[in-house]
């Protein structure tokens, strides 16, 4: 069942000379949703959606869009449109002209051009900066314009290269809020590339890990941050703890670690830092086999029994919180 | 960036004010520092365009020079006929010369910055333009003689190939082997600026413009055309005022048949006629500064420099 605007990546792969940028990816990108590929640098999500967007050559394998083929096709023939991380804004065009630059490729006249153009600047609440150029403009601004350059070809796929990391955190927040809301009301599917979980996690509908050119896990977001399938998911999306237990090694949340009385506990350690962080107490602590755990504790929890750095305690967690992690 | 910097320069300074007497006065620090420049500027720029606009008003016969004030010279230079045909021939030659080295220039240029992949081969590619400069403009035309003359290897190629029947006169000593000469000595002015400004181009305004439906030519007009420039109009500077202020080219590659507003000012000197030549030159350089005017009316060029 292929909707609009389902995306679908089969055996994808991409290689520079002798490496592998992307090996063999499969993914399918749910029509209308709202999908996040999140990794740390040079794992090969830049790459992919360069591929997708058709500004990078697919070495082998195909991307489908709605069921055809959109490998070869130049970029603006996909159904995709791609928002740049630096917005890549044309300096010399005023911001009207900015969003109206693929209508004048296409040969439409300058008043037909201009009115869509102001229909997407108020799509974006930019109308009343419609005659300056990109430099007067704040980077929270140049962001929305390059959203109404990129929606104005009416994309399928909308394609964000890293869109919220060149703005402060404040603004990074405000603008993700934004982009969802808009992702809701267009309807399409968002392709968004990040590096950050946090952003990750509030924005996606569905989230693929990437790591060395492979995907390590995708799925919807509560899914991946509380059973990561690997060691390297665990770690990346944070607030775990990766165990080695006699049986393999396991992933717990940190806030699922609880303190009991040395002896009583699954894991004895030796407390080595203590920090306090409003809501929660985070410590720390080192188990056999040089392990270092960290238990998120409920500020109310620590204080009726507060620790001692260098004291023992004994480390516990529900046993049905415990995942099983692949490597 | 300046205001920070201007108020950390302050603040750093502020301490000084009291003990050290030449600190105490900032204003003349500023003129301290600035006059090493002003001293070249107005020795070397500044004197002699004066002293030229001065003698321009002598008087002169032809065995003296006399310090005067009068018109003499100029009305006699817009009196004559020959003036306008050698400052039409002069800006023939410009405008002809522009054309052509433009378009050379921003080929080149264009090849470098966008086919050419790798630095390496940019640096490599680059170093090689600039290769004849590594002669002097004078061997560099003079080369062409031997090249282009009526027996020279381009007729008796043309001919052996049966492309002619009997040699081109117009290869040498014409207009043509001219504005050859002329391009040959200064396409590199036009490939350096564009290529310069062409480099700074994002490389994601292009993506950009692909993914906004721009084919190759719609790239090169919308986005790569309005974003050189400043590269143009600085290649153009440099080409029009070499070429206008030219005199041994004309010379050689006419083999003295034509003539511009560089050879009659030679030719004055040739003569002794100091004054003549002086209000030839004030009048050329007046030319010069209003060809550039209007081209910086178009562009503007001051956040390359």
């Amino acid at each position: 069942m292929a909707g609009p605007s389902t995306l679908e990546l089969i055996s994808l792969t991409k290689r520079y000379g002798t490496s592998l940028a992307v090996t063999s990816i499969n993914h399918k990108f749910r029509s209308g949703s709202y999908a996040c590929l999140l990794g740390p640098s040079g794992c090969g999500k830049s790459t992919t959606l360069r591929m997708i967007a058709g500004h990078e050559a697919v070495t082998s394998g195909s991307i489908l869009l709605a069921g055809s083929d959109i490998s070869h096709l130049p970029p603006a023939k996909r159904g995709t449109a791609m928002m740049f991380q630096n917005y890549a804004l044309f300096p010399h065009l005023s911001v009207l002209d900015n969003v109206a630059f693929s209508l004048k490729m296409k040969g439409v006249d300058k008043p037909t051009r201009h009115r869509r153009a102001g229909e997407l600047l108020e799509l974006v609440d930019m109308s009343k900066f419609g005659a300056r150029l990109p430099a007067q403009l704040s980077g929270g601004q140049q962001q929305r314009i390059a959203l109404a350059r990129a929606l104005i070809t009416q994309p399928q796929v909308l394609l964000l290269d890293e869109p919220l990391s060149a703005l402060d955190p404040f603004l990074r927040i405000r603008m993700r809020t934004e982009l969802k809301k808009l992702q809701r009301e267009l309807g399409i599917t968002f392709i968004h590339v990040t590096h950050g979980q946090d952003e990750a996690l509030a924005l996606a509908d569905e989230i693929v890990v990437m790591n060395n050119a492979v995907i390590e896990q995708a799925g919807p977001a509560r899914e991946v941050f509380n059973a990561p399938r690997t060691k390297f998911v665990a770690q990346f999306m944070g607030g775990h703890n990766v165990i080695d237990l006699a049986n393999g090694p396991v992933a717990v949340r940190s806030d699922e670690v609880s303190l009991t009385d040395v002896g009583t506990g699954v894991l004895p350690a030796v407390v080595t830092a203590i920090e306090y962080q409003g809501a929660h107490v985070a410590l720390m602590a080192r188990a056999h086999g040089a392990q270092d755990i960290t238990a998120m504790i409920p500020e109310a929890t620590f204080f009726s029994a507060p620790k001692e750095i260098g004291q023992p305690v004994g480390l516990t967690w529900p046993a049905d919180r415990q995942h099983a992690l692949a490597g | 960036m300046t205001i920070a910097g201007t108020k950390s320069g302050a603040g750093s300074v502020g301490p000084l004010r009291k003990s050290s007497g030449i600190k105490g006065r900032p204003g003349l620090v500023g003129w301290l520092m600035a006059s090493p420049l002003v001293l070249v500027l107005v020795l070397f720029l500044v004197m002699p365009i004066i002293m030229i606009g001065t003698v321009s008003f002598w008087r002169a016969t032809e065995f003296s020079i006399i310090p005067a004030f009068d018109f003499e010279n100029y009305s006699f230079l817009f009196g004559s006929p020959v003036t306008y045909s050698v400052f039409l021939n002069t800006l023939k030659y410009a405008l002809i010369t522009w054309a052509v080295t433009l378009t050379l220039g921003y080929t080149v240029a264009y090849f470098l910055a966008f086919h050419v992949r790798s630095l390496t081969w940019q640096i490599v590619l680059f170093l090689l333009c600039t290769i004849p400069f590594w002669t002097s403009n004078i061997i560099r035309m003079i080369s062409w003689i031997p090249f282009l003359g009526r027996n020279g290897i381009a007729n008796s190629a043309l001919l052996s190939w049966g492309v002619i029947d009997e040699p081109l006169d117009w290869l040498l000593f014409s207009d043509f082997s001219v504005i050859l000469a002329f391009v040959h000595l200064y396409t590199l002015f036009m490939v350096v600026p564009i290529f310069n400004t062409m480099m700074r181009i994002d490389k994601s305004l292009i993506e950009a413009a692909r993914d906004g439906g721009a084919n190759g030519l719609q790239i090169l007009w919308n986005v790569i055309i309005p974003l050189t420039k400043p590269g143009i109009m600085i290649g153009t500077i440099f080409v029009v005022t070499l070429v206008m202020g030219d005199f041994v080219t004309v010379r050689i590659m006419s083999g003295s048949q034509s003539a511009n507003v560089g050879r009659l000012i030679s030719n004055d000197i040739a003569l002794l006629q100091y004054p003549s030549a002086a209000a030839t030159a004030v009048v050329l350089l007046c030319s010069v500064l209003i060809v550039i005017g209007i081209f910086l009316r178009f562009v503007d060029i001051r956040k390359e420099l």
